[in-house]
This record gives structure tokens, sequence and C-alpha cells, in this order.
């Protein structure tokens, strides 16, 4: 018995020196590592705001017989550091749905975010990347679209000297529910 | 657990290699003389980390550069402490290496066996200065770029390959572009390559000759874990603290100074920075060039310094007789007393020297509102912060004054920077030009003939001077009033940025002060207001001060609408093409105190 006490009293010991060492380095390799998270998540915590109400053309520039006219929508960005105004940030099809009435469509197609184009052959929609095709509306034209809803709608603004003006806005894509981008 | 562990084992070995990392025998015992590999391998483990997570908001070109470093330090969250652990690692790396060495070299532990393992500590300890040379430039500050700038000329000095080399480096004749992708690639790509391969050879050998011990040793030998393992991690947690203090030392002490790293104004080719100086390590070579004539710099750049390395290369077979051995020693205290000296001089001179203390209070001055203006909402532009400097009021209206105008003219009773003038003064000075403290000046009986106003032109005898002293030196306290009113009036033509609250609060006297201006106070009988006017002969007080009445002055001050013929030696900037519209109106903006200033912290 004597001569076992000893022993179990520099196991502790060791156990101690053991631990310690651990915490004592973890702590201090946890500063740089620490910091790296902190600042590569940055973005997550970042918010972009909406461009607002964007003057978009006048309601004269559309075709009067429906058929969809793609704009580009000119507002200020930030890039990181740099802030430009009045640059391009997207792009929309504006298209006459009656006497005094207007629908914009986001032209980024629902799937994997590429641009469609307007085919006056099929009077739809219709992406290059994965052939997801669209109705005039913007709804999906046949089921075997890959896209997984609609093209997105944007609130559109006829004001009296007849500017049209959208509140434009980009939504994640490859989900069916429609989720700003923000 | 273990069923996996064992199955890993017997296709990795790893059990054996830890073993041989972690329970290597140390003679004589733990100590903390033996923690200098643990806490080296942290540092460099640190600049890995951070210098990846750096690399990752990092773009290297001369327009995103310094903006992009700019927004890690004031923009991304914890962009500060980053950038701070990496500067300040980079300076205990070096200073690490070179106790490291120094013990050894006092040991003898570079004899046999271990001179290559002298060898690779001395050539890591040149990977991680050259490391330090390029990463000071990357921030494209305006210290980073001149220093480094200096440094590559020495590189050019080099014979035979050394211009080629400067020009390979820098990717042509001048920095640009290209400097920056070179040094970038250099310092994040090669040279940790380099320091990784030599490090895995130093620590080849460390296994393969053990710890080096000073022999006899009264104490019984013990593995590294956990005893040395523990003093390495504590010396660890000792770097970690002192890192930390170095980043926050100015938040706790409140003393002005950068959270972390500095940053200074955008490296800017057409601006010298005259404060420019290599890293304090550095500092003891800058000041040993000194000493050196022209065309005798390669002795003092590059063959010195060469010898000396090339004498530490030869420690090892120096050192093996006794005698030698302590040539080695006197070698390093020289050494080491002489860098000490050179540092301390450099030093110094440098806390002794105004010029340079101006210059780098001008450059804190400069970084602060490049800072600021990178902030506001107009942001950086798409050209770069040189640009956003180039185009802000503030920065480049006190060097166009300073370079324009005040030969004559003064600005707060200097030259826009703040530098005093030899010269004396022969035109007015200018500061709140416009204001109503500055017009009420002009209307004094007592100043209007200093040289602060028309006292040292020739139109101190004209009409506006002869006006003021009879006629308004005896105004009654009535017309004293209506003068307030009229100041106030052709004051608020200049719609300054200083004045707008008041100027409107004032709309009635104002309005008022406008018709005085007409009829009582007989202004408009040499003066043009508002309706125009062929016979006025003196300068137009519609929008008196204000940006546009400013630009066309400067233009031309002797423009019909202004002096005219009276027009003392004022030169015609904008007709003349001195300065350019955008200089013009730089300098008017400044002189209006027209500038964008952050709207004020509300907590």
């Amino acid at each position: 018995m004597q001569s076992r006490e000893p022993d179990a009293r520099s196991g502790r010991r060791d156990f101690l020196k053991k631990s310690l060492a651990i915490i004592l380095g973890g702590v201090a390799a946890f500063l740089p590592a620490l910091a790296a998270v902190i600042a590569l998540t940055d973005p997550l915590r970042r918010q972009t705001s909406s461009a607002g109400a964007v003057r978009i053309t006048s309601v004269d520039a559309l075709p009067q017989d429906g058929v969809p006219r793609k704009f580009p929508v000119l507002a200020s960005r930030t890039d990181a550091w740099n802030k430009s105004v009045n640059v391009p940030i997207g792009a929309v099809y504006l298209r006459r749905t009656g006497a005094g009435k207007v629908e914009a469509l986001n032209v980024v197609c629902p799937h994997a975010g590429c641009f469609v184009d307007y085919s006056a052959a099929r009077a739809g929609f219709v992406c290059p990347c994965h052939n997801s095709s669209f109705e005039l509306d913007g709804a999906i034209a046949d089921a075997s679209s890959p896209s997984p809803r609609a093209l997105d709608t944007l609130p559109v603004e006829i004001r009296p000297d007849g500017s049209v003006w959208v509140t434009f806005q980009n939504f994640q894509a490859g989900r069916a529910e429609k989720v700003p981008v923000t | 657990m273990k069923a996996v562990c064992d199955w890993l084992d017997e296709r990795t070995g790893w059990r054996k290699l830890t073993r041989a990392l972690f329970c290597q025998n140390i003679p004589g015992g733990a100590r903390w003389r033996y923690v200098w590999g643990g806490a080296l391998i942290f540092c460099i483990g640190i600049q890995f980390i951070t210098g990846i997570a750096l690399w990752l908001g990092y773009s290297p070109s001369t327009q995103t550069a310094w903006e992009s470093v700019n927004y890690l330090q004031n923009e991304v969250s914890g962009g500060w402490l980053l950038r701070g652990l990496h500067h300040y690692t980079a300076q205990i790396l070096p200073v690490l290496l070179a106790l490291n060495l120094m013990q050894v070299i006092i040991d003898g532990a570079y004899k046999a066996p271990r001179e290559v393992n002298f060898w690779v500590g001395l050539v890591l300890l040149q990977v991680v200065l050259l490391m330090a040379l390029t990463g000071y430039q990357l921030p494209w500050d305006q210290k980073g770029f001149w220093a480094t700038k200096v440094a590559m000329n020495i590189l050019g000095i080099v014979p035979l390959i050394g211009h080629s080399l400067q020009r390979i480096l820098i990717g042509g004749p001048e920095y640009g572009q290209l400097t920056l992708t070179r040094f970038f690639g250099v310092h994040a790509g090669l040279l940790p390559a380099t320091l990784l391969a030599v490090l895995s050879v130093k620590v080849y050998l460390g296994c393969r000759q053990g710890f080096k011990g000073r022999e006899p040793s009264s104490h019984p030998d013990a593995p590294f874990w956990p005893d040395q393992a523990l003093r390495n991690a504590a010396a660890c947690l000792a770097i970690a603290a002192t890192l930390l203090f170095l980043i926050l030392r100015h938040r706790i002490f409140s003393t002005p100074g950068p959270l972390g790293a500095e940053l200074g104004a955008p490296a800017d080719p057409s601006e010298p920075y005259s404060a420019a100086r290599p890293e304090w390590y550095f500092l003891f070579l800058f000041q040993f060039l000194k000493c050196f004539p022209a065309r005798m710099e390669i002795v003092g750049a590059i063959i010195i310094p060469g010898l000396v390395v090339g004498v530490f290369f030869l420690m090892p077979f120096i050192g093996k007789t006794k005698l030698g051995h302590r040539f080695n020693l006197g070698f390093l205290g020289c050494l080491f007393v002489g860098i000490g000296w050179l540092t301390y001089t450099a030093l110094s001179l440098d806390a002794r020297n105004a010029s340079y203390q101006a210059a780098v209070k001008a450059a804190g001055v400069e970084a602060a509102r490049a800072k600021e203006l990178a902030h506001s909402p107009t942001g950086v532009p798409a050209g770069g912060a040189i640009a956003m400097l180039r185009s802000d009021p503030l920065t480049q209206g006190p060097k166009l004054f300073a370079k324009n105008c005040a030969s004559c003219h003064r600005y707060h009773g200097h030259d826009g920077t703040g530098q005093l003038v030899k010269d004396p003064q022969s035109a007015s000075d200018l500061a709140g030009f416009g204001s109503r403290d500055w017009l009420a000046g002009l209307l004094d009986p007592e100043r209007i003939s200093t040289t602060n106003y028309f006292g040292g032109t020739k139109l101190r005898d004209g009409k506006m001077p002869k006006f003021v002293k009879k006629d308004v030196a005896n105004y009654t306290a009535e017309q004293k009033a209506q003068l307030v009113k009229v100041l106030a009036a052709v004051s608020a033509e200049a719609g300054l940025k200083s004045q707008l609250a008041m100027d409107a609060h004032e709309a009635a006297g104002i309005a008022e002060g406008r018709t005085l201006l007409r009829d009582a106070m007989k202004c408009t009988d040499c003066h043009q207001f508002q309706t125009p006017d062929a016979d006025a002969t003196a300068p137009d007080l519609t929008g008196y001060g204000s940006r546009e009445w400013l630009v066309k002055f400067l233009a031309n001050p002797a423009h019909p609408n202004f002096y005219g013929d009276h027009n003392d030696r004022m030169p015609a900037f904008g007709e003349k093409q001195i300065l350019d519209a955008q200089q013009i109106a730089l300098l008017a903006d400044w002189l209006r105190g027209d500038w964008y200033e952050p709207a004020p912290e509300v907590n």
C-alpha cells in the first residue's frame, strides 16, 4: 500500500500537467482561429439594403400588344469597399397587361440563376441553361421544367408622368418559395 | 474506437510517429530554454492561419489593395484582430529566431553533428525576413510603398543581375499592378512553401539529433510529453498574450494609435513620402547605408551583409577549436551591439528630425481622412482610394493653396498645410473667405489696410479702403446696425455650409440687408448686384463667394465682373491654364469649407 501512494500522486500530477498543457496550448491556438472565423463569417452578418423603387422607363416605351421588353435596372450598388451609383444591378421584363397596367418579371431564372430569354415563337420565356420554360406571365410552362417556381414578379408602379417604377429585388435560386436575397 | 485506431495504425503507423514527436527523450529533463522550437512553430502556425484568412479578403491590384485592406481593417468584424495578429507575429518571429540562434551559438550547439541544423536555422531566418519585407508592401499604403521601393533599389545595385532581378520582381520599370501580384505571389505562395520545406528539414533533423543539453546534467532524462509540452504550451500562451497586448495597447492606455496594425494613406507614386522607413528590425540596415557615399552603397548594402551572413555559415567550422568558439561569441556580441547602436541612432535621429515628424503627422492625417472617405456614403469609387483622395477638397485644397496661392495669400497665417511661409504676405488671409466674420474684417477701418485684407496689394489705396476708412469709420449706431445686415446679406450670397443654419434663421434680416446694400449703403455705386451694371468697377456681389463665383474668379480675377483693370498680381489660373478645372473647383470648395464630414457618432 505504502509504495503505491506516491505512484497515485505522481499519476495525478501527470494528469494535471497533461490537461494543463492541452488547455494552455488550446487557448493559445484558439486566438488566431477565432480571429479567422469571425472575419470570414462577416458576410453572414452583413445585410444588403434593397434598392427601393427604381425608375425603369416610360410606359410609352412598352409595346401595345403585350409583348415583353427587357430593361436594365440602374441603381447604386455596394460591392464590399466599392460603391457605385447608377450602375446595372439586374434586368426586368416589362409587359403591358391591360390599360394602365404593367407587369414586371425579374429576368433571373429561379432554377440556377441564368437570365431567361423571351421567345416570340413560343410566346414565353426560355432559360438557355437548363431549358426551363415559362409562360408570358412567368408561370412554369411545362411540367418537365427544372425550375422550382415561376419567374419572380416584382412590384410595379406607374407614376402620373407615365414613368414606370419597379421595386427591384433578387430572390434565392433553387427554392420553391420566393425568398429575397439580402 | 480502439479498433479504428488500430486499423489506421496498421496502415499509417501514426502511433510510432506521435511517439517520435511527443515522447522524444530530453536529456536532463524539461527546461524552459527548450521552448524555442514550440514557440517558433506556434508563430508560424498563426501566420498560416491568419495569412490564409487575410488572403480571402485581399485583392492585389493598385486600385484594390489598400481598399481591401482598409475594408478588412475598418469594416469587417474582427478584421483588425486578424491583421493585428499577422502583423505582430511577423515582428515576434524574427526576434524568436534571432534569440534562438544566439542561444545555439552561445551553447555551441552548432558543432558536429548539428552543423546542417544550424544552417537550416539561418536559412529560416532569412526566409522569415523576406516574408516580412514582401508583406510590408502588400497593403499598398504610403509607408510600405516607399519603404520597399528603397529595398528594391538596393537590389538593383547588385552587380550584373541586380537590374534584371529588380525588373523581374517588380514586373516592369515602375511599381505597379505587376509589383503587387508578384509580391503577393512571393509572399503568400513561394516563401511559405519554402518555409514549410525548410521547417520540415529542421524538424526532421531535430528529431534525428534530439535535444542538445548542456552536459553534464544533474537531472534525469524525461520524455517531451508532458513536462516539456506544458512549458511549450505556456510559452505559446505568453506569446498569444503579448500579441493581444500589442494589438490592444492603444486602447488599453487610451493613446492615439490604431487598433492592431497601422494602415497608412493609400500609396501615391506622385506624392513622395519623406517618412518612409523600413520595419524596425531593418532600421539598422537603413542607418548603416547612410554611412556609405555614392557608388560605395554596394559595400554597405551587399558586401558587408553578405560577409556577415558568410561568417555565420562558417561558424560551425570556426567553432571547432576553443579559440574559434570564442571568436564566434565575440563576433555575435559585436554584431548585436552594432545593430543595437545603429537602430538606436536611427530612432533617435528621427525623434529629433522635425521634418520627419511633420511628415509622419501629415501621413497620419491623410490616412485618417482616407479611412473616413472610404466609410462615407459615396465610398471608394472604382478608380480606387487615390481617385477618392484626389477629388477630396480637404486633402487637395491645402496642397493646391500652398503651391499656388501661399506666395501672396495666407490661410490662418500659414500656407494652408500648416507650414509658415518665408515670403512676406502680400495679399489677404483667405481663411473663412466670404463668411460674416471675414467680411466684418474687410469693412473694419482698423483692419482693411492690414496685410490680411488689402494692405499688401495696390488696392490698398483704392476706393474700398477709402470708403471704409472715411465713411464706415464715422457711421452712427443706426448705420452700424444696417452694416451688419448688409454683411449678412453679402455673406448669404456665398451659401457657406458653416452658415446655412444661420442664413435660414435670419432670412428676414438678410432680405433687408439686400435692400440696404443698394440704397442706404451705396455698395452698388461701384459693385454690381443682381441687376447687370456695365459701369460697375468692383467685383460682382451677386453670388459673392459662392462656388460658381469663386470658380470664375480663380479662372480670371481680371474679368470685368471682378477686378477688371484693377487686378493686382493675381494670375488668371484658369485662362492661363495654371490649374485645371478640377483643381480650381477643389480650391474653391476647400476655401468655402465644403467637403465631406462624417455625421457625428450617435451613441
